[in-house]
């Protein structure tokens, strides 16, 4: 989709954010950094704004001076405080008046000085060993900590947590992410938009179509390609397949933070029949090989589209089964009600997106707000709760699976009806584009940028998780460090999208 | 609750006999002998305990890890399990490129674990770094860090082929104990 930029100054930047935010009301979706040095120009800093009025995506370029630094935003959008970080990790500009300036990205084995993401930096980046990255903890008579991590005890990605406690309950949680911080974003630098496909769908193994899905739309922008409708209508009832995968298997995992392995076997199943599904359509459990610049890779016929109804309705019933599961036991309800409550100020200062937000009352949705895909002819229900907690949580991935059923087959019935290819080819990008798309954990935003050849000077990709991650350690305060894991699976945060 | 109780009751085991593909990628031993399904066979009856690590995956080969444990695979009918740390486990089983930010966990956790002790390098990233290559921020694949017994390809694998792999590394096991 089409991103509107205005060029400032970095002395504009805190009042032209201001207004284009207007207290929060147009959501901030990313910051990011860009070295235009090679091209003649120097370092701008961008930030990137939803205007869903009018299905807009509007970005301020604020090109930064000999200061290399730039006014934080952080305490007018609390939302651009992990961004700014990143900008500052990766370019080594400074964000002033930060409140929180720690490095975020790098470790404390990176060398300071070096800014992995400024075209001139080293390719071999020494170790440095012996330092100790300073966690927020809390002092006090019979306060102490908890540890936990990189590494977890579970089949879980890796994080280091540092709880304060006060006896059981949680009074501060510290998280240091981006362990699995591969560098992707320099690695896909200098490639063509074809060449790039396989590393982006491998950003995340869980959100593999709305990631690519992002990209594509903002390749085929950049390009000034049409998508042929057929692959518009193919492409809708992906994510909605993705969707249904990813809340069927979070309803099989949620139970797991509470030993409750009846529901677990129940969603697990019901996971696996979906990832067949996938396999089945798209030849690849995770929808890998599917989207590519300029349509799909894949048509389906009427026998695909009669087998995965199949498939639905089967996943349906165990869906409804779960459903009522959780309704009718008591001692489940005690543990997932009240527990881990996000505030609907908390989720609009967050810029929140997806579930977390939506359980928190806030109606934010990428397919509503801005229509891509098929999505305007689909009247599409936006799902909310308002009390925040785990069972919100639960309660809104029941409804919008409910919802996403439908949809799945109003969409099939619709590609009965469509005649044409389903792929087109794509022209030569240029400039800059961005795309967003909703996964089962909320919108995912990608910025490319290309050059005069057409391959990618900067692409930079905001999953959903990188936007509810912050939301985190405020939902647990005053929780109970037992109910961590039940908390942490409610929001189903993925770190390999966030660390990229 | 009676009606659903019924119902469950009458479904069907969902628990699979273990199948491959034709002209599948199976796993293979640093000398190159492929393990095939007459393998497998011969080798059930072991017991095998397994610590995850993932070293900088994209969480997909983590997902299939998981799915070994839905009613489909079962993998707990073989004597496989997984374990909450290090020091309990015979097998590392590694996913992922290895990051510059977890190639201290890595060596630690592979430190920990008793003798004798095996290194699984599941999927393409732990293999040879699959398609994320070089970067500053990746050290490379698995055996960059830590010796490799068996290798698991896959984009991520199949669940199948990673029971195969956890399958013939129980075996590997009990030749050493």
């Amino acid at each position: 989709m089409e991103l509107h930029i205005k060029e400032i100054s970095v002395g504009e930047l805190l009042s032209e954010a201001k207004a284009y935010s207007e207290g929060g009301r147009h959501p901030l979706t990313a910051m990011f950094g860009r070295d235009e040095r090679s091209a003649g120009g120097g370092f701008a800093v961008y930030a990137v704004f939803e205007f869903p009025e009018s299905r807009e995506l509007r970005g301020l370029k604020a090109a930064v001076g000999e200061s290399m630094s730039f006014p934080s935003l952080s305490h007018l959008i609390p939302a651009a405080s992990w961004f700014e970080r990143e900008i500052q990790d990766m370019f080594g500009l400074k964000a002033e008046n930060h409140p929180d300036p720690r490095p975020l990205v790098l470790h404390e084995n990176f060398p300071q000085g070096v800014h992995p993401l400024r075209k001139d930096a080293p390719k071999e980046i020494e170790f440095i060993e012996g330092k100790h990255t300073h966690m927020h903890t809390v002092s006090g008579e019979g306060t102490f900590q908890v540890p936990v991590g990189p590494i977890h005890a579970g089949i879980i990605e890796p994080g280091h947590f540092r709880f304060s406690q006060a006896g059981e309950s949680m009074l501060q949680l510290d998280a240091k992410l981006f362990y699995t911080h591969r560098g992707l974003e320099k690695t896909m630098e200098g490639k063509t938009a074809l060449e790039v496909l396989p590393i982006v769908e491998r950003i995340c193994g869980a959100c593999t179509a709305a990631n690519t899905w992002s990209y594509c739309q903002a390749v085929e922008t950049a390009a000034g390609t049409a998508v042929p409708r057929r692959a518009e209508i193919l492409r809708t009832l992906v994510l909605e397949i993705e969707r249904i995968t990813n809340h069927v298997g979070d309803l099989g995992n949620i139970p797991a933070g509470v030993g409750f392995s009846f529901a677990v076997s129940i969603g697990t199943r019901a996971k696996e029949m979906m990832m067949r599904l996938q396999d089945s359509l798209t030849g690849n459990r995770f929808l890998r090989g599917f989207f590519v610049p300029g349509g799909t890779a894949r048509d389906f016929t009427a026998e695909d589209c009669a087998r995965a109804a199949e498939v639905l309705r089967e996943v349906e019933k165990n869906v409804l089964d779960l459903a009522r599961i959780f309704a009718q036991q008591d001692g489940f309800q005690d543990r997932v009600r009240t527990t881990g409550i996000v505030r609907n100020k908390t989720a609009r200062d967050l810029a929140m997106v997806g579930v977390g937000a939506r359980a928190s009352g806030y109606a934010h949705d990428s397919r509503a707000d801005f229509g891509y895909g098929v999505y305007p002819e689909l009247a599409l229900k936006v799902v909310t709760e308002n009390s925040g907690d785990v069972a919100a949580r639960i309660l809104v991935r029941i409804g919008e699976l409910k919802e996403s059923f439908r949809l799945a087959f109003a969409l099939m019935e619709m590609l009965g009806r469509e005649q044409g290819g389903h792929r087109t080819e794509l022209g030569t990008p240029q400039g800059e584009a961005a795309g967003l798309s909703e996964s089962a954990r909320g919108s995912s935003f990608c910025y490319v940028a290309f050059d005069n050849e057409g391959r990618l000077d900067r692409i930079f990709v905001r999953s959903a998780s990188y936007a509810n991650w912050p939301a985190l350690p405020i939902a647990v305060q005053g929780d109970i460090i037992p109910d961590f894991p039940l908390i942490n699976k409610s929001f189903e945060l993925c770190y390999a999208c966030l660390d990229r | 609750m009676l009606k659903l109780l019924e119902r469950l009751l009458k479904d069907k085991v969902a628990t699979e006999a273990i199948t491959f593909k034709e002209g599948e990628a199976m796993p293979y031993l640093p000398d190159g002998t492929v393990v095939t399904a007459d393998i497998i066979k011969s080798r059930l009856g072991r017991s095998l305990h397994v610590r995850h690590l993932d070293a900088g995956s994209c969480n997909a080969c983590d997902f299939e890890m998981g799915a070994l444990s839905n009613p489909y695979y079962d993998l707990h009918r073989y004597g496989i399990h997984f374990d909450a740390s290090p020091r309990h486990a015979d097998l590392l089983m590694v996913t992922g490129v290895v990051t510059r930010n977890l190639a201290e966990a890595l060596k630690r956790s592979y430190e920990a674990m008793p003798e004798p002790r095996l290194v699984m390098a599941c999927g393409d990233c732990a293999i040879n770094g699959g398609v994320y290559g070089e970067s500053y921020a990746i050290v490379g694949p698995a055996e960059k860090v830590v010796p490799v017994d068996i290798y698991v390809p896959g984009c991520p694998p199949r669940p199948n082929v990673m029971m195969a792999g956890l399958i013939a590394a129980a075996d590997m096991l009990a030749e050493r104990l």
